[in-house]
């Protein structure tokens, strides 16, 4: 077992990890944040993409003792209690999905997109979405949610 | 699934993971970004008793721009190495195939050395390794030496570096004033290449001067296309570059998957270096 220092959507934990432990299953199963989903075997799908240090990356291809010191955002720790983030409030004014499996990581990956490049293109937004898969919207509505998102953060600045 | 248990190191030095490495014996894994590592991992394809972290070793990241080459640690995320200023004017083609690897999480952590030393032969990176003529520093228990891009890529998933050595830095020549660009075939996006192209120019009056052409995933190593560089050589039109790019199949015994038998890869090779060629020559 290993030591490691962790905060989770603000909140520090030392938790003793066995190495081979995913950080998706850290987060799920020694945490008990299971907003965080896994699709996937081959780090393909995306549905398990969190912030590790304000980056996207996919919690099932990362060991929990690799993040020993770093600050993670989930899903759940978006929305301030209060408000839901832009992203989540776009997705659901624009039916940005269907059964949600996928949900949590594509707005994840969708807040790491907008904060490196706040205002994309409709092909921006396909291309930086490229690491998360949606069996069931066809992704059209998943691009008009992060589109109109960009409108929402743009209008909460000015 | 979970891997098979094994411990870990994280390394602080080269020093240090060479000592692990050596400590941990045949078993030992060295693990950079992970991307390629930890999925072979959880499919249990490979169980190595300890996996020995070297992605935050502070001597293997980073980009130098040290005059006439541009030096990048082997431990430098693809996303550095794509959002680079220096990479982007020098090493155009360098960029555009780094941009193309993968997607963005994957790309925030997966490395530049951990891909040249994978050395898939669907990855992107290599043969602009090799047809930039990059060098490799590695380093080992008896000290660092230097390898040629041409003796790196061994063979699928085989490279000059031993498994108690560590891939250190890659230095790529500047080239200032070429253009570039990497053509990449493939089905889906975030897939792997059928075939790639990775192609540079240098134009002199509306001509092509020189040209470096690598491609990806037409053998078990990345390919050097030097007829279609040495038959680019003045060519102003895309029937000429055409003409030229028809060598890129030289002498190549690509295999037969799912994507592609050899006779589709041979003519993907023929077209997808003329594309290239033109789209980094800027003539359409
Ligand atoms: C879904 C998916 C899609 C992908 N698509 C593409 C694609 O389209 N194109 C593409 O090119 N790649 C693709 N990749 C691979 C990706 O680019 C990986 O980031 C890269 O191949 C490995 O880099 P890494 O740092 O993560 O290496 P790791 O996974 O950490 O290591 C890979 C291998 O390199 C060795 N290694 C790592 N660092 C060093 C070092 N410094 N010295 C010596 N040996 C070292 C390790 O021991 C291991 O054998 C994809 C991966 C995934 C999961
Ligand atoms: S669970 Fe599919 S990419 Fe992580
Ligand atoms: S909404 Fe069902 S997978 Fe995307």
């Amino acid at each position: 077992m290993q030591h490691i220092k962790v905060t989770v959507d603000g909140t520090t934990y030392h938790k003793e990890v066995e190495p081979r432990t995913l950080l998706v299953h850290f987060l799920r199963e020694d945490l008990g944040r299971v907003g965080t989903v896994v699709g996937c075997d081959t780090s393909n799908c995306g549905a398990c993409t969190v912030l590790v240090d304000a980056v996207s990356v996919k919690s099932c291809s990362m060991l929990a003792v690799q993040a020993d010191g770093s600050e993670i955002t989930t899903i759940q720790g978006v929305s301030d209690g209060n408000d839901w983030h832009p992203v989540q409030s776009a997705f659901k004014e624009c039916h940005g999905l269907q059964c949600g499996y996928c949900t949590p990581g594509m707005v994840m990956s969708s807040i790491d997109l907008l904060n490196e490049n706040p205002n994309p293109t409709e092909a921006e937004i396909r291309e930086g979405l490229e690491g998360n898969l949606c069996r069931c919207t066809g992704y059209h509505n998943i691009v008009k949610s992060v589109q109109r998102a960009a409108e929402l953060m743009e209008g909460a600045k000015s | 699934m979970i891997p098979v248990a094994f411990d870990y190191k994280k390394a602080s030095s080269v020093q240090d993971a060479l000592a692990a490495l050596a400590a941990g014996g045949e078993d030992a894994k060295l693990m950079g970004g992970g991307q390629s590592l930890l999925p072979v991992l959880r499919l249990r394809l490979n169980a190595p008793s300890v996996v020995v972290d070297c992605s935050s070793i502070p001597e293997i990241k980073g980009i130098k721009d040290e005059g006439g080459k541009i030096v990048i640690g082997a431990g430098t995320t693809h996303h550095a190495v794509m959002n680079d200023p220096a990479v982007k004017s020098s090493l155009k083609v360098l960029a555009d195939a780094t941009a193309s690897v993968a997607d963005p999480q994957i790309r925030h952590r997966g490395t530049l050395g951990g891909a040249l030393a994978h050395s898939d032969p669907r990855a992107d990176q290599p043969p602009v390794a090799l047809a930039l003529d990059a060098e490799f520093t590695i380093a080992g228990a008896t000290g660092q030496r230097t390898v040629a891009a041409a003796d790196f890529f061994q063979g699928p998933f085989e490279t000059a570096v031993g498994p108690d050595e560590i891939l250190v830095s890659v230095a790529f020549p500047k080239l200032d004033g070429w253009g570039g660009h990497y053509e990449k075939f493939n089905r889906a996006a975030q897939a792997w290449s059928i075939v790639g192209v990775a192609a540079t120019v240098r134009m002199e009056g509306g001509k092509i001067a020189e040209a470096r052409i690598g491609l990806t995933n037409v053998g078990g190593t990345p390919h050097r296309a030097s007829a279609v560089e040495q038959a680019l050589v003045g060519a102003s039109s895309i029937a000429e570059i055409e003409a030229a790019s028809m060598h890129a199949s030289d002498g190549l015994s690509p295999f037969a998957d799912e994507d592609a038998d050899v006779e589709y890869r041979l003519h993907l090779a023929r077209v997808l270096t003329a594309r290239s060629v033109a789209k980094a020559a800027g003539i359409s």
